[in-house]
């Protein structure tokens, strides 16, 4: 007999992630990954100024603001085949790895950390323990007794106040949760300097983009900050010096903290290696362009089938045409319609809407589910990693190495690459690429400060829009994965627009084949103690860092709860 | 005296960007005294933490979900402000609730909150607000020239 729940944060005004499970002696036997938003963005920016579409395009998502931004802007450049200046790539290139290096760490500090950690345990911990152990991990300077006595002091007055009811949701005491209560109080400790670091890449985003979180500095050609060596108006040396030490904090954090704490749930859970692999089929996009063209890229891209790295085939840049030929999507369990019962690729992309219900043979989600060369793919850190990996990637070997290593010494095994196609895998591929934008941030910053003290000050190409149609393709290697944006212009005008985003590879339904996207696969054969509450199936969808493009910010009075669990 | 006017929401989802619409409204209007800081949040959440800390007064406006008719104008003060952190599948559940908790946990929490906004009459797709909302726009400036004033913090008109 199987046992039906279903994940929902219906208490929204609007859900967005919708997801079932049917479970059968404790065990995921079957799963549905649902949208339950039309996001339909595509069809307010038809037949606008194709240089307005990257400031509403970046009103989309509340957390991926900069990375559709830069997105849309490469979709215009590409389909007039503009030139960006140098000083533009960097400054943009800043602009994203900041961006991403908040993302990853407020996803596993704040979204995800609290699947593994236990606050209510923490209360339990002898903090001089702690402050050993973690000692003994790393030489973080807020590592110390000091530090820890004072997190276990605070948390202690926090629940005696009875204000653990900002903590409500969580699943504290689960059976799952496996880690010591010095392990849990020191996550808690780096849980509250996270929210303190993470301050650091805001400030380099709100400098670079002359605001956060909506930046305000692109343009179609380039971007709108007047670069200096002297004025005070602008972007000086002196504001970039200051750009500087905010890396510099970043770096320290990423590699001394995040690493190591993602090394040691890795090693706590071993056995969430084993679970959560899904569709190992791998799609990235390089990033970090390093000339006016676009063709030279800091990091490779490419696609992976069925784990085989050494099979790899790379996806060169903007105009590689084993991209561009390679995406399309299906509606055949989503919400639309399609003139033709066939997937369509972007350029043609249809957004009609016929919502049916929810079916679990028939149509269930407003996601479409797209496909590689006909094939659901993964994408995301565990994509990208892999498949720089693949491609010899050196910064991306080294990381790799050592996070293995530093995983096999703390659990006392030997821990192989072959752990990675898993949920945890999906952590510390996250990690991995974590340090490799922290390094490429600060080799932007030295790129960005020689090519203005070669005396080169430019940073926008004006762009000039030919009468007949042109179409255009802009990718990015966003935080959660492979960002595509399909624009057609006539006549100057948008005529269609496609946004392929990456939590619609992840999160999509089933294909037209009626093959499971990742989400869905992943979730097989998860283990599930407790069907009220499933806190494993959280795990694993959390460690794709969900991202359903629909921001709604709206403010909820009446819940403290946003998921509900229904056993049927 | 440290104190911002926060606008939340999302201006491509009708109704949803009324806070945002509000302080762009406020900030042609009036200019500010010292110590008062205007921001545009849009649908931000852990990056306004810093911009946040340790205040003294904090105004947010933003659409309200309070279960009143579409159009109604709401206030909401000390124990009705929502400070709890979500669990929810995607990062879109982190709100103001949870940026309000974070500072709570991190001992830097605004001496005083209060909540100006509309029950939403559409959150469709939509750069525009309804009607009924833009209706109200001026109502919630003055709402909010009138917050700053009583803490003697008056917005003089431009």
């Amino acid at each position: 007999m199987s046992k039906r729940i279903t994940i929902d944060p219906i208490t929204r005004i609007e859900g967005h992630l919708r997801i079932d499970c049917d479970i059968e002696g404790g065990r995921v036997k079957k799963a549905w990954s649902s949208g339950q938003m039309w996001r339909g963005v595509e069809q307010i920016l038809l037949g606008r100024d194709p240089r307005d579409a990257w400031a509403i395009t970046q009103r989309i998502c509340g957390v991926c603001t900069t990375v559709h931004a830069v997105t849309s802007v490469r979709a215009v450049e590409n389909a007039l085949q503009l030139e960006v200046p140098l000083n533009a790539q960097y400054i943009r290139n800043m602009i994203i790895l900041a961006h991403s290096i908040h993302d990853f760490i407020v996803h596993f500090y704040h979204l995800s950390a609290l699947d593994w950690v236990d606050v209510t345990s923490a209360l339990k911990a002898d903090p001089d323990k702690t402050a050993a152990l973690a000692e003994s991990l790393s030489s973080w300077k807020l590592n110390g007794k000091h530090e820890m006595r004072a997190t276990h002091e605070r948390l202690k007055n926090f629940v005696n106040g009875g204000q653990l009811g900002i903590f409500t949701n969580g699943y504290w005491g689960h059976p799952a949760m496996k880690l010591s209560p010095e392990v849990n109080l020191l996550a808690v400790a780096h849980y509250l300097q996270a929210l303190k670091i993470q301050n650091h890449a805001n400030k380099i985003v709100a400098i670079l983009g002359s605001k956060s979180p909506h930046i305000q500095n692109l343009a179609v050609g380039g971007v709108s900050n007047p670069l200096a060596v002297d004025s005070q108006q602008v972007l000086t040396v002196e504001r970039l010096l200051a750009v500087k030490e905010h890396i510099d904090a970043l770096q320290d954090f990423v590699k001394n903290v995040y690493m190591v704490d993602v090394g040691a749930v890795g090693a706590f859970y071993a056995d969430w290696t084993k679970y959560g692999a899904g569709v190992t089929h791998y799609l990235s996009v390089p990033d970090i362009p390093l000339d006016t063209k676009g063709t030279q890229f800091a990091f490779p891209g490419g696609y992976i089938e069925n784990k085989n790295l050494a099979g790899q085939k790379q996806i060169k840049n903007f105009n590689d045409d084993f991209w561009g030929k390679g995406v399309e999507e299906s509606v055949k369990h989503s919400w639309y319609d399609y003139s033709e019962k066939k997937p369509l690729h972007p350029y043609q992309g249809e957004t009609k809407p016929n919502y049916t219900d929810f079916q679990d043979n028939g149509k269930y989600s407003w996601i479409k589910s797209p496909t590689f060369y006909g094939k659901p793919a993964q994408v995301g850190p565990l994509a990208r990693v892999l498949n720089m990996l693949a491609a010899g990637y050196e910064p991306a070997t080294q990381y790799a190495t050592g996070t293995l290593d530093l995983v096999s010494k703390l659990a006392g095994t030997k821990v192989g690459l072959d752990a990675m196609h898993s949920t945890i895998g999906r952590h510390a591929a996250r990690m991995i690429s974590c340090c490799i934008n922290a390094d490429l941030l600060s080799e932007q910053w030295g790129l960005l400060m020689n090519n203005m003290a070669k005396g080169d000050l430019k940073t926008f190409n004006p762009p000039t829009f030919p009468k007949d149609e042109v179409m255009g393709v802009g990718f990015h290697e966003a935080p959660r994965g492979v960002l595509s944006h399909w624009v057609v212009i006539k006549d100057g005008k948008i005529k269609n627009y496609q946004c392929v985003v990456p939590s619609t590879w992840n999160a999509c339904p089933r294909n037209d084949k009626d093959e499971p996207g990742p989400y869905e696969a992943s979730l097989l054969d998860n283990p599930v103690a407790d069907p009220e509450k499933p806190l494993e199936v959280l795990r694993t969808v959390h460690s794709f860092d969900p991202c359903i493009a629909c921001a709604i910010h709206l403010t909820d009075k009446e819940s403290n709860t946003n998921v509900s669990v229904k056993v049927v | 005296m440290r104190a911002v006017v926060l606008g939340v929401g999302n201006t491509i989802r009708a109704d949803e960007g009324i806070g945002v619409r509000v302080v762009e409204a406020l900030e042609r209007g009036y200019v500010l005294p010292e110590g008062v800081v205007v921001i545009d949040a849009g649908t931000s959440s852990m990056e306004m933490l810093d911009d946040l800390s340790d205040l003294d007064f904090l105004l947010v406006i933003d659409a309200v979900n309070d279960g009143k008719p579409p159009g109604s104008l709401i206030r909401l003060v000390e124990d009705e402000v929502p400070v709890f952190f979500r669990r929810n599948l995607s990062p879109h559940g982190i709100g103001l609730s949870d940026v309000l908790a974070a500072l709570e946990l991190l001992g830097k929490s605004p001496k005083e909150t209060v909540i100006l906004g509309l029950q939403p009459v559409s959150m469709d797709l939509s750069l525009e607000l309804t009607p009924q909302a833009t209706a109200r726009v001026p109502e919630l400036v003055t709402q909010a020239v009138q917050e700053l004033s009583v803490r003697g913090l008056a917005p003089t008109p431009r």
